[in-house]
């Protein structure tokens, strides 16, 4: 097995005993990376000059990572997988891509992605579908779809994912992966291109829940260039990592599990982790959360989400950079920038949320879905005053197969829609670890908590990781 | 006649270090583009972080104008596209302004008028826009620096209320010292409701946009309120619009119509997390308010007894009243450093266009050069010698008057040596002399002063001297 199917840890260990070199795992690395490519299509630009990094005692160190290709990096092509930005080459890190290059990270490539973040299918970005490396017929969903191939392909031990739905945890959990999502404000968006600001967060995907504390331990930080980046140097992930987590207590809500119980593995898989939880010393009760608020908060992120994104992406004209279109007059130029550089989807998404922004629409369309994200987030605040966290099934599915879903939103109150959302909603610390396999494709859980209380989140997952066992693909593969 | 109201919408940039959202340099400079943060150019991945001391400033003016201000800074976003706006909205203020519900009092001919400030907001301006024929260019200094709007009620009736109001502001932003306020930087730009009614009730609002001097708001004032005195003495209805004024003509034009306005589709912005506004941060802002002009105005002439036209001129510039006030705080007599600070002082201002910041004079110098001439140890005449060297080395009176020798002889002693000395040098006149005529007695007066190169105390020798050449013929 190549040390890049290792943990961290073990492959820091492994480059510091000199049993492998740095230039030899982004060697190794850019090879996957090329090998797949036709394959699962993960990557928008593969670094092919990235450079090896001194070995130093920060684990990171020589060691290759992909980061989405929403996330600013100096020098290197950054596309949000729109044509819009087709051409756009950065002229700034962003505070994560800095803060992992200081470590001696080594950025190997930028990957695709649902069209500027937005989606949930990895088949909208402009290079084409993303596709799950389990099965290549099914979707890896997104919009960190790339992220998610390839580090469950063993191109990468990890990849920086941004989250403003479920876009780092549900691909994660597609693709029998961990996706984490820590506390808002914890890392810097500075540099991540603004889908929605108020759900917005930076992640990672990684193939264990260790991996996850060093990575976000390293990008983690109060940023002068983020107003709403949180000071955290009393969070200390791996510095308190532990899979002790006896007398924890965990809820899940007896809404969500009614409506897994149409579909009987997954459910199975979900009871049979409540179990393991139960096994490692952990409470587990169930709550009962008035399902009209749980139906609430698909439409209600929608609202909010396609209204900040609407403002967020009125950037995108052309005029001071961009993939512009000529035109007569300068509103031409926007005009043409616009309609020729969006796809359809990412129209529709405007349209709707110009249509909530409006003034004679705002207090129906916009205030009442901040008063459903406000209630929402205090019955939650509310429950975690007696649990530290609430534990959820990922999906209510495995990977579709493409074509079975797409990204016209839907005029039914999807309970699995969109619950993941509750942790973007609150900005709470919430991680996605596989659970098992369901037709031969991974089942994930989710682990959310209160605000700050990142390092139990990931101690809890840790200790359930443990109990389930799961074998990642890559490492399946190699045996 | 019909009723005329306006209402204002002036915008002032603030002076600071950096831009209101951005680390780039607020400042003038000539070279295009070279002011320019990421943020200024809204490239994707960019936040705002809030510039406390562009906050403070606006609270600062805000309080100025007796508004109201809020338990928190908050910042709205105002949507809309345009090439000079590169992020495709303004980061402004609208659910909290750093002010609402104020006043500022204006002096219009003699007659106190309050003004009703709705609010006052701080903002970023836009990019500016060269059009050419066949291109237009974009310069993004201008991105980002911190603007504040303050907004008038309509509660202004003529075109002299308003631009009184214009001057008053102005000044009171000068006062604070958060701008130098100059129309001819572009620092200063006005939006201008006109509306003319018969009734109480408001007439059809025509809004005239961007105008970027007081005199054109006076042009565009005028040309409205003839232009829609024909529409309505003819029968016909003010449309609601907005218009824009063509500065070579002075004619208002139309631009938009009120079914054309813009939603702006305003939502809370954010990336900028609330600060709270606390009582603490309001005093310490509340100390460095200073006097205004008015109130500087009215407490020269009730307190100190100037003339309306002194009391104007000293309050004209701030800096100069300011240092008119520490002659007064030194024990300067208001008056007497009133005539110092008009005459001489801004004499020489004005005649070397420079301000009062360029000369080395001090408040308490001229406090002292009063006192020299009060207790008669220099004449006036000598003052204004004392004065002109004085404001060119900085010296002290006392300095300068005992290194040019000119410490008046007031002993009463040494001066009758002399008079008698000049009696009996001149025996014919003093024998002739007769007190009806003053030419006379000029003069012995002339010959004591040349004796004694001008020391002598004037008054002194005159009393001597008519003393004595009453004695003489006896």
């Amino acid at each position: 097995m190549s040390y890049l199917d290792k943990s961290l840890e073990e492959i820091h260990k492994a480059l510091k005993e000199g049993k492998v070199t740095s230039k030899e795992l982004i060697e190794e690395s850019l090879k996957r990376a090329h090998e797949y490519q036709e394959e699962i299509n993960s990557f928008v630009t593969i670094c092919d000059d990235a450079k090896e990094e001194d070995i130093t005692d920060n684990v990171l160190s020589g060691i290759p990572y992909a980061a989405k290709d929403n996330l600013s990096t100096k020098g290197v092509l950054t596309t949000a997988s729109s044509n819009i930005l087709a051409d756009y080459v950065p002229v700034f890190d962003a505070t994560c891509i800095k803060k992992l290059k200081e470590a001696g990270a080594v950025m190997m490539g930028k990957t695709v992605m649902d069209e500027l973040g937005m989606g949930g299918t990895g088949t909208t970005g402009h290079t084409g579908v993303v596709k799950n490396p389990w099965d290549v017929t099914r979707m890896t969903a997104g919009s960190s779809a790339g992220s998610a191939a390839c580090v469950a392909k063993g191109i990468v031990p990890y990849a920086l994912g941004t989250d403003t739905g479920d876009s780092i945890r549900k691909p994660a959990g597609y693709c029998g992966i961990v996706g984490f999502k820590p506390t808002y404000g914890l890392v810097s968006r500075w540099g991540l291109f603004a889908f929605a600001s108020s759900l917005d967060h930076v992640g990672c995907l990684t193939r264990n829940v260790k991996d996850a504390a060093y990575v976000i331990d390293a990008i983690k930080g109060i940023d002068e260039n983020d107003m709403t980046s949180i000071n955290s140097f009393n969070i200390k992930l791996v510095d308190n990592y532990t899979t002790n987590v006896k007398g924890k207590k965990l809820f899940y809500i007896k809404e969500l599990n009614d409506e897994l119980k149409n579909s009987k593995e997954y459910y199975d898989n979900f009871m049979k982790t409540l179990d393991y939880a139960k096994a490692c010393g952990m409470e587990v009760t169930e709550e009962s959360i008035d399902e009209d608020i749980l139906k609430g908060i698909y439409p209600s992120y929608m609202a909010i989400s396609c209204a900040e994104a609407t403002s967020n992406n009125s950037n995108l004209t052309g005029i001071p950079f961009g993939n512009r279109k000529e035109g007569r007059t300068p509103d031409e130029v926007m005009i043409n920038t616009r309609t020729e550089g969006f796809s359809e989807l990412i129209r529709r998404r405007f349209v709707i949320g110009s249509f909530i922004l409006q003034k004679e629409n705002q207090e129906k369309l916009f205030k009442n879905a901040q008063r459903i994200r406000r209630l929402i987030v205090d019955k939650i605040t509310k429950l975690f005053e007696k649990y530290d966290g609430l534990i959820m099934p990922n999906s209510d599915s495995i990977a579709p197969h493409f074509g079975e879903t797409n990204d016209v939103m839907s005029d039914k109150y999807l309970l699995f829609a969109e619950n993941l959302a509750i942790g973007n909603f609150g900005g709470f610390p919430s991680i996605t670890i596989p659970s098992g396999i369901v037709d031969d494709m991974p089942v994930a859980i989710n682990i959310t908590g209160p605000i700050k209380s990142d390092s139990e989140v990931i101690n809890i997952a840790a200790a359930l990781e443990e109990k389930i066992g799961f074998v990642p693909l890559n490492v399946k593969e190699e045996k | 006649m019909y009723k005329v109201t306006i209402g204002l919408e002036v915008h002032c940039e603030l002076e600071s270090n950096s831009k209101v959202f951005s680390p780039a340099i607020n400042g003038y400079t000539e070279a295009p583009n070279s002011h320019v943060a990421y943020q200024d150019l809204g490239f994707p991945g960019i936040l705002p972080v809030a510039n406390e001391e562009a906050v403070k400033r606006a609270l600062k003016v805000s309080m100025a104008m007796n508004c109201k201000t809020p338990d928190e800074i908050i910042f709205d976003r105002k949507n809309y596209y345009y090439p000079d706006l590169p992020k495709g909205y303004q980061i402004t203020q609208m659910t909290k302004p750093v002010g609402i519900n104020g006043y500022v009092d204006i002096d219009v001919n003699g007659e106190i008028k309050r003004v009703d400030i709705h609010d006052t907001h701080l903002e970023e301006d836009t990019a500016s826009l060269d059009h050419y024929d066949t291109y237009s260019l974009i310069d993004y200094n201008r991105s980002g620096i911190p603007l504040l709007e303050t907004v008038t009620e309509p509660c202004l009736h003529s075109k002299e209320e308003a631009l009184t109001f214009l001057e008053t502001y102005r000044s009171l932003i000068v006062y604070c010292g958060v701008s130098e306020a100059r129309s001819d930087k572009g620092q200063m730009r006005c939006d201008v409701n006109v509306s003319l009614s018969e009734t109480e009730e408001l007439g059809s609002k025509v809004e005239i946009k961007n105008i970027n001097s007081f005199y054109n708001v006076g042009r565009a004032i005028d040309f409205e309120i003839e232009r829609q005195t024909e529409i309505l003495q003819n029968g016909g209805v003010v449309e609601q619009e907005t218009r824009r004024l063509d500065d070579e003509t002075g004619e208002t034009f139309h631009m938009r119509s009120k079914v054309d306005a813009v939603d702006y589709k305003y939502f809370i912005e954010p990336n900028i997390a609330p600060t709270p506004v606390t009582d603490e941060m309001l005093e310490e802002i509340r100390k460095t308010i200073p006097m205004l002009q008015l109130d500087r105005k009215r407490k020269y002439m009730d307190e100190y007894g100037l003339s309306e036209y002194d009391a104007e001129v000293l309050v004209k510039v701030k800096e100069d009243s300011d240092f008119f006030q520490e002659c007064v705080d030194a024990g300067a007599d208001p008056k007497k450093a009133c005539n110092w600070v008009t005459g001489m002082l801004m004499g020489y201002l004005n005649e070397n266009e420079i301000t009062i910041k360029d000369v080395p004079i001090k408040p308490v110098m001229i406090k002292e050069l009063i006192d020299l001439v009060d207790n008669k140890t220099i004449s006036s005449k000598q003052a204004k010698e004392v004065f002109e060297c004085m404001i060119e080395t900085g010296k002290e009176p006392n300095v300068i008057v005992k290194e040019k020798g000119m410490m008046q002889i007031t002993d009463d002693n040494a001066i009758h040596d002399v008079v008698m000395e000049v009696l009996k040098e001149n025996d014919e006149q003093a024998r002739s002399y007769n007190p009806e005529k003053t030419r006379m007695i000029d003069f012995f007066v002339g010959q004591v002063m040349k004796k004694t190169r001008g020391k002598a105390n004037p008054a002194k020798t005159m009393e001597m001297l008519r003393e004595e050449l009453a004695n003489y013929n006896k």
